[in-house]
């Protein structure tokens, strides 16, 4: 039975942190601390004029935002303290505004994290302005559906990344988890059966085995270049083709920053966007063919140095007219290039089926995402084909999984943690049920990734596993 | 139908273990009760293995006895051989067994009933409940005689609709040779209950003078055994010893080959069995890779040559278990002197019960023991004895007592029934406690003895005398943080030169080569004390960090266990939750956030919808003291509006 993954609701006096702006819009994001530490723990991560202790109430404050282990700045902030009960939970809550959109919020977030503030459930914020009093109970239904509405997102969330690879790791560190822990635990409750006492060296082993694996994915947080940077997804196209259109039409409800990039000529524009969660570069080339004309030249010479660091080419062709030997050239250039790629038909509206049909042929064994960027069709396709390779992209650098939701990294540290402690345990010979302990301290925190609960299952695998009972 | 003359106000229904504790408990709180037995030659018999306690039973009987239970007590009095399990782990997981005179245990605690004040025995079988306006208010035997109680408390064990099975026979039977108790189990469907049906199993018993000992491995008790009751002051004797043989290839071919003629493997038995307690049968056919099974030899008393074979629980027909039993080392030309058995029997899913283990069918009607799915005599006596305390708090008028999770295996035990229910026969493990480390039976009497002292189950000289106690160990503790020594006086113990330094002796008993009686070496001031104070004093000092950790967590858990949900909460029409948590939500009627979120299916989300709801229903009936929390309604200040 068992706490579990209710572990985190049961501790409404926490000190919670969040993202209080939504995901890649403005350029301005705000991390949220609330609870009775959020003042000392600000004060761990933000260098200003005075302690954050000695801010006073709903004043704004310049400062940084520092790395509570390094020292290195992460980010300039503004940080407002509001003192309880004057705040919006009624508890201390502090406001922190940072530059930059998603990436450095959540590099900011991350430092809270440091410091023991737990990552804050959905709407639990609202849930805390409500339990505590700030919002009137006539909006008790709204707030019942706004909680319920953001954890099943939340969910769904929790479930997408869950998929595949990254699950079936953490199913199995739970998996090896449990069955050491039923090791244990049937030395304990079955000490008259005939089973040998597990060697303290064996413990240790899968023990540091276990948590070598959950550092190895724990790095994949740090080291994930896309969600750092942005995936980088470069559109060519010869002139006219609507690469400029499609760029804004993927911008249209994803934007996030417009960054111009310094020094770069009028003909290449890169954006910022989010789609489901993938930060997103998108940059717009200068048309490519081939030409004499020097400031064509110069245009060309750009785009090829974009096609050389993307992380994806989008290769615009318009199917309103035939696929001619200029598609087919550039649809080389990026084959010998080696990149990941995306063939998409563009004008797709005012094409006769028949010639996408022939311009399809030409194009064979080659899948097309066809896309009208004028009307606004097949874009949520062109996204999840972009999504979806970035993926892909993701597990080349990481040897096929990837850790990106911060909540995950927040249980697997608490998980790490928890198997130090065991360690420790077995080194000082403490008897099972204290490594045990810590064991199962590691498998809740685990439990609250898969969304599973320990006690049942470790009683079913003592008793599918050994035969116990007199 | 007559009608008993007198009025009762508490009728116990079963003689059980869970059923003496529940009439004791009652009589001494000056409840006028009457415990009905079908017979009074069996009171109190243990069923089963002739053992009390074990791992978290041992815990579970010292917890009873704090409470002023009489298991422990009944248990000292009546032991033949002692054993403390687990006694190279750490404390926490310490567990107490005696071997027991199983005549002698049974007429011991007839002994506590007949002779205790308010009570009285009758013997009579129990056919009807008594309800009306879906309140309790007596019962009526198989003679259709009436009896008038306020409350009554159901402790039925094995014996609704029990059938015996042996081979391919049954009959109806409570246990070998007794009566089943039938009509009763109709009769409460009637009301709305739902019952279910578990099955159990015992071994057979042998003639000692047909085993041949010395082909098999003596298991001595304890030295200075401890007792389990803090009332028990004459030292325990071991009179006995246990004999250890193994099963082999020759028994688990003869039982594979006649696995035709076993009701369990020709679906003759329908209920679920214990899996932790599996039947020899069960045993040789999951783990055919097991060369050899345990099987215990335990006498069944002084007086007698009776022996039971632990490890061999069967409901192989009797030639079968004969012959199997005869390809054992030294049971060579063993005799049977009762065969093994299953037994099925009736019981009612424990989440139709409240924390107090009155049924929320129907008013002032409290079930303790095997009838809620539960399997073991300390687990039926820890029931026996909360039943008993409620039933009276209940026609006081005064506030259930609930153990939660953290003070006891009590608790866990109630509320792992009340909440998830059962569909095995439910055995207490240590596994199940997630605050084991402070669980512990040597914390047993600070965790409890305050509630049985103020129930008027425990007696003050016994109180104070804990009081007494503690005073000294708080002391000592503070003492051994106060004084400074050079930690060179350790270095032979500690292996390892240390610089010079003083630290506090508090410190160095930290340390896992040093026992307290090596602080008595160098520190003459400890000498002074006894027995039971320092070795309290060292456990709490030695584990303190761990112990911190856990109590760290208990405290984290008591915000949502304090978060009351009122008995007249609706969920009907409420928003928010999905249909699989609001389904169970109505079912179980969790009393409190707490027990919400230990329901399986529903999650952190429901829970937060949960909370929700209920404090706009408290706001609504204007109630006070449930969400505990530091709202501050007034003082809001609309310039921090962020959202």
């Amino acid at each position: 039975m068992s706490k579990g993954n209710t572990g985190n609701l049961s501790s409404i006096e926490d000190t919670i942190a969040a993202i209080s702006t939504p995901l890649g819009e403005g350029g301005i994001g705000i991390v949220r601390l609330s609870g009775k530490d959020a003042v000392k723990i600000a004060e761990k991560i933000f260098k200003g004029e005075k302690p954050v202790s000695q801010i006073s109430s709903h004043r704004v404050t310049y400062g940084e935002i520092i790395d509570p282990q390094t020292g290195d700045t992460v980010d300039e902030v503004l940080l407002t303290v509001f003192k309880a009960p004057n705040s919006y939970t009624t508890e201390n809550l502090v406001e922190i505004s940072c530059h930059g959109g998603q990436l450095v919020v959540s590099k900011v977030l991350e430092q809270t994290l440091k410091c023991g503030v737990r990552l804050a459930e959905p709407g639990e914020f609202t849930l805390r302005a409500f339990i505590n009093g700030r919002i009137d109970l006539s909006q008790a239904e709204a707030v019942a559906e706004v909680i319920r509405a953001k954890t099943d997102l939340g969910l769904k969330l929790g479930l997408k990344h869950l998929k595949g690879d990254l699950s079936e790791k953490i199913n199995s560190y739970r998996d090896r988890l449990i069955d050491l822990l039923a090791r244990l635990e049937v030395e304990i409750d079955f000490s008259e059966e005939e089973i040998e006492p597990l060697e303290g060296d064996k413990v240790i082993e899968e023990l540091q085995s276990i948590q070598n694996e959950i550092n190895d994915l724990l790095s994949t947080y740090n080291e994930g270049k896309i969600l750092k940077e942005g995936l980088n997804v470069v559109i060519i196209g010869k002139p006219n083709v609507g690469k400029s259109s499609l760029l804004n039409a993927l911008l249209k409800e994803d934007r996030a920053i417009v960054t111009p990039i310094p020094g770069t000529t009028r003909d290449v524009i890169s954006e910022f966007a989010n789609f489901k969660g993938i930060p997103v570069r998108l940059v717009d080339t200068a048309g490519y063919r081939i030409s004499k004309d020097i400031i064509e030249l110069e245009g060309i010479k750009r785009t090829k140095i974009e096609m050389g660091e993307a992380d994806l080419l989008l290769l615009v062709m318009d199917t309103s007219s035939e696929i001619n030997e200029e598609d087919l050239n550039l649809l080389q250039e990026m084959i010998t290039l080696k990149n990941k790629y995306l063939l998409v038909f563009n004008k797709i509206d005012i094409a006769s089926a028949d010639l996408v049909r022939k311009n399809m042929e030409k194009l064979k064994d080659k899948s097309i995402v066809k896309v009208s960027a004028l009307k606004g069709e097949g874009l949520d396709s062109l996204k999840d084909m972009i999504v979806s390779s970035s993926l892909v992209l993701q597990k080349d650098q990481t040897q096929g999984v990837l850790l990106s939701s911060i909540r995950h990294k927040d249980a697997l540290l608490r998980a790490k943690k928890s198997l130090s402690l065991a360690m420790d345990s077995v080194k000082n010979k403490m008897s099972p049920e204290f490594v045990a302990l810590d064991v199962k301290g590691a498998l809740d925190a685990i439990g609250e990734v898969v969304g599973k609960t320990v006690t049942d299952d470790i009683l079913n695998k003592i008793f599918s596993e050994f035969c116990i009972g007199k | 139908m007559l009608t008993y003359e007198e009025e009762f106000d508490i009728i116990v229904v079963g003689a059980g273990h869970a059923g003496c504790e529940a009439a004791l408990a009652a009589a001494r709180m000056r409840q006028k009760t009457i415990l009905f037995t079908m017979n009074k030659d069996t009171i109190a018999q243990m069923s089963c293995n002739p053992a009390i306690g074990g791992s978290a039973k041992g815990q579970l009987v010292k917890e009873i006895d704090a409470l002023g239970g009489e298991i422990g007590l009944a248990a000292d009095q009546t032991a033949i051989q002692m054993k403390t399990l687990n006694k190279k782990k750490g404390p926490a997981v310490w567990s107490s067994r005696t071997q027991n005179d199983r005549s002698a245990y049974r007429l011991v605690m007839r002994d506590y009933l007949e002779n205790q004040n308010n009570l009285f025995i009758k013997q009579d079988t129990i056919v009807e409940i008594l309800v009306k306006n879906e309140k309790a208010y007596g019962v009526i035997t198989a003679n259709r005689i009436g009896y008038h109680g306020e409350a009554v408390i159901l402790t039925c064990g094995t014996f609704l609709n029990g059938l015996i099975h042996i081979g391919l026979e049954h009959f109806p039977a409570g246990r070998a040779g007794e009566f089943p108790a039938l009509g009763l189990t109709e009769n409460l469907i009637n009301f709305g209950f739902h019952a279910g049906r578990l099955k159990t199993g015992t071994p057979p018993r042998l003639d000692g003078r047909t085993i041949d000992f010395s082909k098999t491995n003596p298991q001595p008790g304890d030295e200075s055994p401890k007792p389990f009751s803090l009332r028990t002051k004459n030292e325990l004797q071991n009179k006995c010893l246990c004999y250890l043989t193994y099963t082999n290839q020759e028994t688990h071919e003869y039982i594979l080959n006649n696995l035709d003629r076993s009701p369990l493997y020709s679906g003759k038995i329908k209920g679920v069995g214990p899996r932790y307690c599996p039947s020899i049968e069960d045993k040789v056919v999951k783990f055919k890779d097991k060369l050899r099974h345990q099987l215990f030899l335990e006498p069944e008393g002084i007086g007698t040559n009776e022996y039971y074979v632990n490890g061999f629980a069967t409901s192989l027909p009797e030639d079968v278990q004969l012959k199997a039993l005869r390809t054992v080392h030294g049971l060579e030309n063993v005799q049977m002197m009762r065969t093994g058995y299953a037994i099925e029997y009736d019981y009612f899913p424990p989440t139709q019960l409240k924390h107090s283990l009155e049924t929320k069918l129907v008013e002032n009607l409290f079930f303790a023991g095997q009838i809620n799915g539960t399997s073991g005599y300390e687990e039926a006596a820890a029931q026996g004895i909360m039943a008993g305390i409620n039933a009276v708090l209940k026609l006081r008028g005064e506030n259930p007592f609930i153990l939660d999770r953290s003070q006891a295996y009590i608790g866990v035990l109630i509320d792992d029934l009340v909440t998830k229910g059962t569909e095995e026969p439910y055995r207490m493990f240590t596994s199940r406690a997630e605050y084991r480390l402070v669980l512990r039976e040597d914390n047993a009497d600070q965790r409890l003895l305050e509630y049985g002292n103020r129930f008027g189950l425990v007696s003050n000289n016994l109180y104070e005398a804990y009081l007494n106690k503690m005073e000294r160990v708080n002391k000592e503790k503070k003492r051994l943080r106060r004084v400074f020594v050079s930690i060179s006086a350790f270095e032979h113990l500690i292996g390892r030169m240390e610089n010079n330094k003083k630290i506090c002796l508090a410190k160095i008993l930290k340390m896992p080569e040093i026992t307290y009686k090596d602080i008595i070496e160098v520190d003459w001031e400890a000498r002074e004390l006894e027995k039971e104070v320092y070795e309290q004093v060292e456990l709490e000092i030695k584990y303190e960090g761990y112990i911190k950790r856990q109590v760290l967590e208990i405290e984290k858990a008591k915000k949502l266990e304090s978060m009351v949900i009122p008995d007249d909460f609706n969920y009907d029409g409420l928003i928010g939750f999905k249909t699989e948590a609001l389904e169970k939500l109505k079912k179980t009627k969790p009393i409190s956030l707490g027990q919400a979120s230990r329901i399986s299916g529903v999650t952190p989300g429901d829970i937060a919808v949960l909370m929700v709801h209920l404090k706009q229903f408290m706001a609504k009936t204007s109630a006070v003291g449930c969400l505990s929390t530091a709202a501050k309604e007034e003082s809001t200040d609309s310039t921090d509006e962020i959202d």
